[in-house]
């Protein structure tokens, strides 16, 4: 069986918000697996649910072979779970939290060594500092090592880049990269769509539904228009210009240009351009350009409000 | 060239022996929207902190809408509005509490905080929820209303702490369009983000790097001339190997 995880129509209700709604997927052995969401998606219920930490309403979970409820006992041994929140002993050094949480898992940290060095040893400098005063890339760093140390087979990780500053993120996907190698099947959740590139798979995942499941590619392309990059010095006045457009079908700013899709499919963007024009917006520019994961996402997220 | 609402001469702030601010001169011209990125424990906080009269310059000089920020730290902090991801607004007050709260910090007269009711409530889309406590809101909301809020007093200039942190990709827009009708109203917009897309959405980016400003360009100009594709290859690029991890 290459099934690691088999989340089946799991639903769970907080007095009175659903925060999950019939959530099924699967994630298989060794694969690098993105969950996409924003604040309130519902990434920490389904995770909680998956570490045994929380009972589902209904639906089911297998993770690693086991019950997600009735054999949690045999389950938490092989999961690494590190939590959005920094969840260390921020008053023990970070040589005490390590050996804190080998010892918790009965081993230690010269067995698994090999495992976590690459990571570890950035933090052996700073062995006697206290967790707490670490800065934040730091302390995620820790908090990962500490997740490692019994040599988990599944890897679950709620929000490890929230927060931390670009070039902290990227050496962190390149930390989930190295351990993927070695075998580990990780599940990562994630605000940033940047970061779905990273991921084999990604689940878009939006008010306690998933909006779409694939590669990371696959969810870039299947934005449903043509899409427009347009650019003018004038941006408030471009995108509030374009809305007023009888043919727009989306509007998005997206740093230096906006995101256009119409709803004639392939516009005559000459047209457009005189449109604009005679609207005062002079120096306006448009080329055909390919859509990201955002783009999908936030087509998604107006369906899912629409329908 | 236009009117520089924020003007720094060789402003420097020192922490003992460490120096976390080195000596940055910048200009930020009237309306413009300039994103302030830069790693941890680059100096952001700190030169913030100077920006908006929280704290002194070790040496160096600085002016805000004007005034000095050596002397008239004070007079900077009732022209400039601000709001940051970690502290905005009450959770445990409503809506309309939290306005009146922060209308009556600025010393805004009734009639005046009226009006500014039904101006935000529009802006913001939240017409209904005047009476709901602010906790109860999606962060989204919470996160467009605390914007609007830095605004009730008019300010010259709002700095922007992180303000986008966990919001979704709708909202996000949404919030910076209101961020490009302030310019286009005239407010200088300073913000902080560590979404390195949305620094494309700045008219110009300056990138702090132990200390100092490592680059100081539109996100064009900063993307040719670093051959990057994007702002974040540029920050990586500035960024990695940077002296000052504070561990």
């Amino acid at each position: 069986m290459n099934q690691v995880v088999e989340i089946s129509d799991i639903s769970k209700t907080f007095e009175h918000v659903q925060a999950l709604q019939n959530i099924t997927f699967e994630v298989e052995k060794g694969e690098l697996f993105g969950l996409i969401g924003t604040d309130g998606a519902g990434k920490t219920t389904l995770f909680r649910i998956l570490t045994t930490l929380l009972l589902p309403d209904s639906g089911r979970a297998t993770v690693l072979g086991r019950d997600a409820v009735n054999e949690f006992r045999q389950l938490r041994p092989l999961l690494g779970y590190m939590p959005g929140r920094f969840s260390l002993y921020q008053d023990l050094t970070v040589e005490e939290n390590i050996q804190f949480f080998a010892s918790v898992f009965g081993t230690t940290l010269e067995t698994n060594y090999d495992l976590v060095k690459p990571i570890y040893s950035q933090l052996e400098p700073f062995r006697d500092r206290l967790a707490g005063a670490l800065s934040g890339g730091m302390k995620q760093k820790l908090a990962l090592s500490c997740a490692l140390i019994h040599k988990p087979e599944l890897l679950i990780l709620d929000e490890p880049t929230t927060g931390v500053d670009a070039v902290s993120r990227k050496e962190f996907w390149e930390m989930l990269h190295h351990l993927k190698q070695q075998g580990i099947t990780i599940i990562a959740s994630t605000p940033y769509m940047d970061e779905a590139s990273q991921c084999d798979r990604v689940a878009l995942i939006q008010n306690g539904k998933i909006l779409k499941i694939s590669t990371p590619d696959d969810v870039a392309k299947s934005f449903s228009s043509t899409l427009y990059g347009i650019k003018s010095k004038q941006r408030f006045r471009l995108i509030q210009t374009l809305r007023e457009y009888q043919f727009a079908k989306s509007v998005h700013p997206f740093g230096e240009s906006v995101h256009y899709a119409d709803r004639r499919g392939k516009p005559d963007t000459d047209e457009l351009l005189n449109y604009l024009k005679g609207r005062g917006i002079e120096d306006a520019t448009i080329q055909m350009i390919e859509s990201t994961i955002e783009d999908t996402f936030m087509e998604l997220m107006e369906e899912d409000s629409n329908g | 060239m236009g009117e520089a609402v924020i003007q720094t001469r060789n402003l420097t702030r020192m922490f003992g022996d460490f120096t976390a601010v080195n000596r940055i001169s910048f200009d930020v011209q009237k309306g413009e929207i300039f994103g302030f990125l830069g790693a941890n424990g680059a100096g952001k906080t700190t030169a913030i902190k100077m920006l908006i009269g929280l704290l002194s310059p070790t040496s160096g000089e600085g002016h805000v809408a004007g005034l000095d920020i050596n002397t008239e730290s004070e007079e900077i902090k009732k022209i400039i509005g601000y709001m940051s991801q970690r502290f905005s607004l009450y959770d445990d007050l409503t809506v309309k509490e939290n306005i009146r709260f922060y209308g009556g910090i600025y010393g805004l007269k009734s009639d005046v905080l009226r009006k500014k009711y039904v101006e935000i409530l529009e802006k913001v889309g939240l017409q209904e929820s005047l009476n709901s406590l602010v906790g109860s809101l999606p962060l989204g909301w919470k996160q467009k209303l605390a914007f609007s809020i830095s605004l009730l007093h008019n300010p010259k200039i709002v700095f922007l702490d992180e303000p986008t942190g966990g919001v979704d990709p709708l909202t996000r827009r949404q919030f910076w369009e209101m961020i490009y009708k302030a310019s286009e109203d005239g407010i200088t917009v300073f913000v902080t983000t560590h979404y390195m897309d949305e620094a494309e959405y700045c008219d110009r980016v300056s990138i702090m790097v132990d200390g100092n400003i490592a680059a100081l360009d539109t996100p064009e100009e900063l993307k040719k001339s670093f051959s990057a594709k994007s702002i974040e290859e540029v920050f990586i690029k500035l960024a990695r190997g940077a002296e000052n991890d504070d561990g």
